[in-house]
């Protein structure tokens, strides 16, 4: 994996002073694009915690990035800030018994959220499992499984993505408060206050947290521009991003694309406080359990067997 | 007027002592200045391609910076180990050098916060963590916790040794009655750094392998070896190179020490070998990938048995008196100790916390040679941090070296300290 290091740009021969100045300006131009003179740069430098600023101000914020993004991507993009509807409490079902792994939801994830192409970011994670083994704890799962279809016989399939904690430890770990969880129980990230030390990539226990370790990559013309702030919006090189549960779209009554795509109905969706919810029937009338259970995060993540394996 | 003149003539008897020197000095400042210079140059890379230069991937987020950071904080906290029998038990020949391992203090901290900065995703924001203008998470974070003792430590060994090469620079004792207060303070200071450090793995339940209540003693006991072996070999240099005299009394006290903070870690992992190895449950998989490796998969299973055969090498070197106080095979011990430490805590701590990651995969990490070349020019950078408040500070403590005394003693004051952090 051994990545070529461009050799020293500024030259190896200059005595120390001359390097210095130089390896100054170098970081001054690399880090803080005096060179372009954008005020903008320093406004988004100066920015204040999301949930600090207040609605003017994340107005402004939004028209910002909305002229940023418009200008990156010669199209217009929406930046949308709807609040958490009260009396929502939103929660995700996983029938087992029929994910058949196509990879549908990780796809339709990717380009509903703007996950980055090049290189590849993927919000879930399908794992595949030989049946009749050990698997709760994960050891024996293949990620990178590649059948010429699907399902394989003596195989079953797990997707993972954030199982949106109620006791998050990777908001807990957080030493920023870049990252939190909202009233309807959506953990977000507001990727302008992420310093990118990746220390909730290491509390998360589900995987769940991904890096943009590279500038992301989006064509312009498969660029989703409905998004949200805490959402789907273009992300930055060096800071972290998550499963939302589809912010953009549950916030407004839509489902998340994941369950939207998938094939054979095995993602539920819905309002945990709703008794007539689809997650609530699931939850009373099937078996359900949640992903590492041992660990008290209670997750609203349930997976259950509506039938027999 | 007269009190300006007198500091900025102080501050440049500061620059030109550490400017000054004999072509062996100005040839080790240009060697270091090579690696530092390849450092920034491959970090100017990381800032405009991004952490892709790493090896680092959401499987192992976190490698070879991180390992570096948590080696040097232990090197920062085993100053302690010098100051306690240097001032509670008023230990004489470990007391006169206590301040070269407050200056090893100084600039172990200092890497740390380089190693934190070069391994930030957004390091321009990192104003972010700070309390009051930021929004630090405390006390939730444990990391937050760590930059409120990491730079407290730093500032109280700053006030430490800036004060005591003040009085001296002016000819004078310095006060019992000044340091004592902060020497005291620094010895729960060290502990704490260390401490929290290993909680900020320790804590979290996802990575069964560091959630171990034995992390936090191991990780103690290792800094206690590291940190005074690492000096052992700065002193006998500093006393090659200087007119300081260290006794060779307290060099052997010193590995002394040593010798029973290396029993204690070699016993804490065995008891730990014990617990995941006999109980075998999932939890022993990193343990099992890095002594034996896991699924075929064995890069770190050569390095652990290296660093382990290294420890309890110098273990035995350093138990018996006769080998203790023979310099050949006392400085092998200290190398081996260094290296075989380095691997345990760094690599050995931080990678297998990753591996298998929690949803049981199995990502090899080997540092880039980007990695390798910022990490080398922070050790460079650390190195000539050193030399230039050893430059400074050992004239001054010889006697050498003496500023022109003045009335306002404070302002002369804050210019030690801008002469000295300057670097
Ligand atoms: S699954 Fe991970 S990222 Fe999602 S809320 Fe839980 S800890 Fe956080
Ligand atoms: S990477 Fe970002 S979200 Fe994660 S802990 Fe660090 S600052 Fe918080």
């Amino acid at each position: 994996m051994s990545k070529r290091t461009r050799s020293n740009p500024l030259g190896i021969k200059l005595d120390r002073r001359a390097f210095l100045k130089g390896a100054a300006l170098g970081l001054a131009g690399t880090a803080l694009p005096l060179n372009k003179a954008d005020a903008s740069f320093w406004e988004a430098f100066f920015q204040k915690h999301f949930r600090e600023m207040n609605e003017t101000e994340i107005k402004k914020v939004i028209e910002r990035l909305e002229k940023e993004y418009g200008q990156k991507y010669k199209k217009e993009i929406e930046v949308g800030n709807e609040k958490a509807i009260p009396g929502v409490l939103f929660g995700y079902g996983l029938d087992l018994s029929r994910c058949i792994g196509c990879r549908r939801c990780v796809y339709a994830c990717v380009k509903e959220n703007n996950q980055s192409r090049d290189p590849q970011i993927h919000w879930i994670s399908v794992l595949r499992f030989k049946k009749g083994e050990k698997w709760i704890d994960l050891e024996n799962s293949e990620r990178y499984y590649n059948p010429a279809q699907v399902p394989e016989p003596g195989y079953f399939y797990m997707p993972v993505q954030c199982q949106q904690c109620e006791n998050p430890p990777c908001v807990r770990a957080c030493p920023t408060q870049a990252t939190w969880k909202e009233p309807d129980g959506i953990v977000v990230i507001d990727y302008n206050w992420c310093i990118g030390c990746r220390y909730c990539m290491a509390a998360c226990p589900y995987g769940a947290r991904h890096f943009n370790w590279a500038e992301p990559n989006v064509p312009q013309e498969e660029l989703n521009p409905e998004t949200h702030y805490l959402g789907n919006r273009p992300r930055y090189r060096g800071t972290v991003e998550k499963c939302t549960f589809c912010i953009q779209r549950t916030r407004n009554g839509k489902y998340p694309a994941c369950v939207e795509i998938c094939p054979v109905g095995a993602r539920k969706f819905g309002n945990l406080l709703d008794p007539n919810s689809e997650i609530r029937y699931a939850i009373e009338h099937k078996r359900v359990f949640r992903l590492k259970e041992d660990l008290n995060t209670y997750p609203k993540f349930y997976y259950f067997f509506a039938y027999g394996l | 007027m007269a009190h300006i003149v007198r500091i900025v003539k102080n501050f440049f008897i500061a620059l030109r002592q550490v400017t000054i020197g004999n072509k062996k000095y100005y040839c080790w400042l240009a060697f270091l200045s090579f690696f530092i210079l390849m450092g920034v140059s491959a970090y100017i890379d990381q800032l405009n391609r991004g952490l892709i230069t790493t090896a680092m991937r959401d499987q192992v987020s976190w490698g070879l910076y991180i390992s570096n950071f948590t080696f040097l904080v232990g090197v920062a906290a085993a100053a302690v180990l010098l100051i306690i029998p240097a001032y509670l038990y008023n230990f004489k020949p470990i007391k006169e050098i206590a301040l070269f391992g407050e200056m090893l203090a100084i600039t172990a901290i200092t890497m740390c916060i380089l190693f934190i900065m070069v391994d930030l995703g957004q390091p321009t924001r990192v104003w972010h963590i700070l309390p009051a203008i930021g929004a630090m998470n405390f006390p939730a974070s444990l990391l937050a916790w760590d930059v409120l003792v990491l730079n407290g430590y730093l500032a109280i060994n700053l006030i430490i040794v800036f004060y005591v090469l003040y009085r001296l620079s002016l000819g004078k004792e310095y006060k019992m009655s000044v340091v004592w207060p902060l020497i005291i303070l620094s010895i729960p200071m060290a502990v704490s750094i260390h401490t929290v450090t290993a909680f900020l793995y320790n804590g979290l339940s996802a990575r069964p392998f560091w959630n171990a209540s034995i992390l936090a003693p191991r990780f103690l006991a290792s800094a206690f070896c590291s940190g005074p072996a690492l000096m052992l070999i700065l002193f006998q240099i500093i006393r090659k190179l200087s007119e300081v005299e260290i006794e060779n009394r307290a060099i052997f006290k010193i590995a002394e020490l040593i010798a029973y903070a290396m029993g204690i870690n070699l016993f804490l992992l065995g008891a730990e070998v014990f617990k995941e190895f006999y109980s075998g449950s999932i939890h022993s998989e990193p343990i099992k990938y890095l002594y034996f490796g896991l699924h075929g998969k064995a890069k770190f299973v050569p390095w652990m048995w290296t660093a382990t055969l290294f420890n309890i090498t110098a273990f035995l070197l350093f138990l018996f008196p006769k080998t203790r106080e023979n310099f050949v095979t006392l400085n092998i011990g200290c190398a081996l100790i260094i290296m075989g430490i380095y691997v345990e805590k760094g690599m050995g701590l931080i990678i297998p916390g990753f591996v298998p990651d929690t949803l049981g995969e199995i990502y090899e990490y080997t540092p880039t040679m980007s990695e390798i070349i910022i990490t080398m020019g922070v050790w460079a950078a650390g190195a000539m941090l050193y030399t230039l408040l050893l430059k400074f500070a050992v004239p001054v403590y010889t006697g050498r070296l003496r500023f022109e005394l003045k009335k306002e003693k404070s302002e002369i004051r804050s210019e030690d300290v801008t002469a000295g952090s300057e670097v």
